[in-house]
């Protein structure tokens, strides 16, 4: 087990420093010099030539980038163009946001889907299921920007249930925390749930032709029994494998929701540092985005590991 | 994009000397929820070549004395802030979404087909490297690394396509390499290796027209997802640029009068939904043909 660990996190590095090659190269290939950014267009020659050498960007592109590399590497991953804060600082600050959207997103995900999924596969073929697929396929075809545009109209212009952007921490107040919350976590839940509910669908109908499951139905089990015990264990397997390759997608929906509903989150964060050319703040983000989705994967597969023991042998040997 | 559809020929006679074209048409047809999608789709592809005589008015004329008007029998979708006409603008932003969605997986097709062979069939060191770069880029969430390449490269329709087409060349790499990892080791290259067949012509004849339908049907579906990332950075003012109409665009400009005018940012939406939907059970409908697990 912890061989498997160690072996999934050593594979990190190299993705990792692939991940900071193709930051760090996009980012030089910007037209305009950062240091005219930074001091903006009137400024004279000599605090420009004084502020890029203080940034290093006289020295050689190389060693750029092992001084921006050896910075992250401990913990330093420059300063914001914008207000000159602490680029770490800054996201750290935000990943509360990101993560109680995240996790909100994939309890109402998972809400969904799940049964969903289990109907459309136990009842196969029926209006049923092929309600549940369209669903699904409408779920996947709406652009969730649309999707949040349509829910403040209705229940913030609309209806004036809830407020239509801004976010009050959960520390701070409960009931209006999760009045801000619920309609970006719904837009960024509703795709995923279409993607697991999917996986789902077809994990189950191929486990529900098992043998184990004939044997189950043919005990004289019920079959809430056997559709929950025997078959939706075995099913959700592949489906949390899913789960992992879709935190990205999560993350790219997370800046969208974040930004119509204007939450204080990374995926802001990540949209306004474009907007105002603040590229510290970008490489930061963007690698810290890298980092937390490599990340999450490798937890999902340590579960995983932990779930199905056949990936255990594979994995850490005898 | 050449090589794509340079090959495609080789797919469908290959695939199709057994069993015949009609058979694979057939069977999509059968299909009917398939069969609708694609319908839309030329439909909606009619639409985008004949803008200019589908259109009821000028996308980008304004008119300052009807602006916006709820929809009603002159202007059926009604009017914008600037008075231009709604259905007419939707009618024209298909252009966009469509181009997008259809060149940027051309771009990305060509790109990580050659990308993917060479990893596929020469193995080694080109391989390694590839396989950690892919490894790489798909790591990022994928919207946020088409943003910071839209945002390097500038905005503009062009840019944001060529943003989605690196996004997705990773993943045409990936399928092209897993199939001819599967095809090169077929007893049929062994035997026109043994007749004295040059890699090139092994590439060209056998092992690409051979590994073409799961690119197709990969290909179909990540139409949908680029109609879906173009639209999205419009809306972020990273894609198509104002007066041309975009459904992205016309949904961030339509925002600011959500509650006097909420038709502004209803119509392209649906346009976008109705769209991607239409591609998303068309994709469905060709994987279920050729992927014998559904069959």
């Amino acid at each position: 087990m912890t061989r498997f660990a160690v072996r999934r996190l050593l594979q990190m590095i190299p993705v990792l420093f692939f991940v900071s090659v193709i930051i760090f190269v996009l980012i030089n290939l910007v037209p305009g010099d950062a240091a005219r950014l930074f001091l903006g267009e009137e400024a004279p020659p000599d605090a420009l030539a004084a502020l890029r050498h203080e940034l290093g960007l006289d020295r050689p592109l190389y060693v750029q980038y092992l001084r921006w590399v050896g910075g992250m590497l401990r913990g330093d991953f420059g300063h914001s163009f914008k207000d000159n804060r602490k680029v770490l600082t800054t996201v750290l600050q935000k990943v509360p946001v990101t993560g109680e959207l995240t996790i909100a997103a994939l309890a109402i995900a998972w809400t969904i889907a799940i049964p969903a999924g289990v109907v459309a596969a136990w009842r196969r073929r029926t209006a049923v299921d092929y309600s549940a697929s369209a669903a699904a396929l409408t779920g996947l075809s709406i652009p969730n920007f649309w999707l949040g545009i349509m829910l403040i109209y209705l229940f913030a212009v609309h209806l004036r249930w809830l407020p239509a952007s801004g976010f009050v921490p959960l520390g701070q107040d409960p009931v209006l925390n999760l009045k801000t919350i619920v309609m970006p976590a719904f837009v960024l839940g509703i795709v995923l749930a279409a993607v697991v509910m999917r996986q789902l669908r077809s994990s189950m109908l191929e486990v529900l032709s098992a043998d184990y499951v004939r044997t189950a139905n043919a005990k004289g089990l019920g079959e809430r029994v056997v559709l929950v015990r025997h078959a939706l264990r075995n099913a959700v397997i592949p489906v949390i494998t899913v789960m992992g390759i879709q935190m990205g997608t999560l993350f790219g929906g997370a800046v969208i929701t974040e930004t119509i509903f204007a939450l204080p989150g990374l995926g802001r964060l990540t949209v306004e540092s474009i907007y105002g050319r603040d590229y510290p703040m970008l490489e930061g983000v963007v690698m810290f985005s890298a980092f937390a989705v490599l990340a999450v994967n490798l937890v999902v597969d340590i579960v995983y590991s932990l779930i199905d023991p056949r990936i255990k042998l594979a994995g850490s040997g005898p | 994009m050449s090589l794509a559809v340079g090959a495609l020929p080789g797919l469908t006679r290959r695939a199709a000397a057994r069993r015949g074209i009609g058979h694979l048409v057939r069977r999509f047809a059968r299909n009917r929820l398939a069969l609708v999608g694609f319908i839309v789709f030329v439909v909606i592809g009619l639409a985008a070549l004949l803008a200019p005589w589908a259109a009821p008015f000028s996308p980008v004329r304004t008119d300052f004395t009807a602006t916006l008007q709820a929809p009603g029998p002159r202007h059926l979708l009604g009017t914008d802030e600037l008075g231009r006409d709604v259905l007419s603008r939707i009618i024209f932003g298909s252009r966009a979404s469509l181009e997008a969605g259809v060149i940027s997986v051309g771009l990305a097709i060509a790109a990580g087909l050659p990308l993917g062979i060479i990893a596929g069939f020469y193995r080694g060191r080109p391989d390694d490297l590839l396989m950690r770069l892919t490894d790489a880029m798909l790591s990022f969430p994928q919207l946020v690394l088409a943003l910071a390449v839209a945002a390097v490269l500038g905005p503009g329709l062009a840019k944001a396509m060529i943003a989605i087409a690196v996004v997705l060349t990773p993943v045409f790499m990936r399928i092209m390499r897993a199939q001819v990892l599967t095809e090169r080791e077929r007893e049929y290259v062994d035997a026109a290796r043994a007749l004295g067949a040059a890699d090139r012509r092994i590439i060209w004849r056998h092992l690409l027209p051979n590994s073409l339908a799961p690119i197709v049907v990969q290909g179909s579906l990540n139409v949908a997802g680029a109609i879906i990332t173009e639209a999205t950075l419009s809306f972020l003012g990273l894609g198509t640029q104002p007066p041309t109409p975009s459904w992205g665009s016309m949904l961030n400009a339509g925002q600011q009068y959500l509650s006097q005018a909420f038709w502004l940012s209803f119509w392209p939406g649906v346009a976008i939904a109705v769209t991607v939907f239409a591609v998303n059970v068309a994709g469905d409908g060709l994987r279920e043909i050729w992927d014998p697990r559904t069959r």
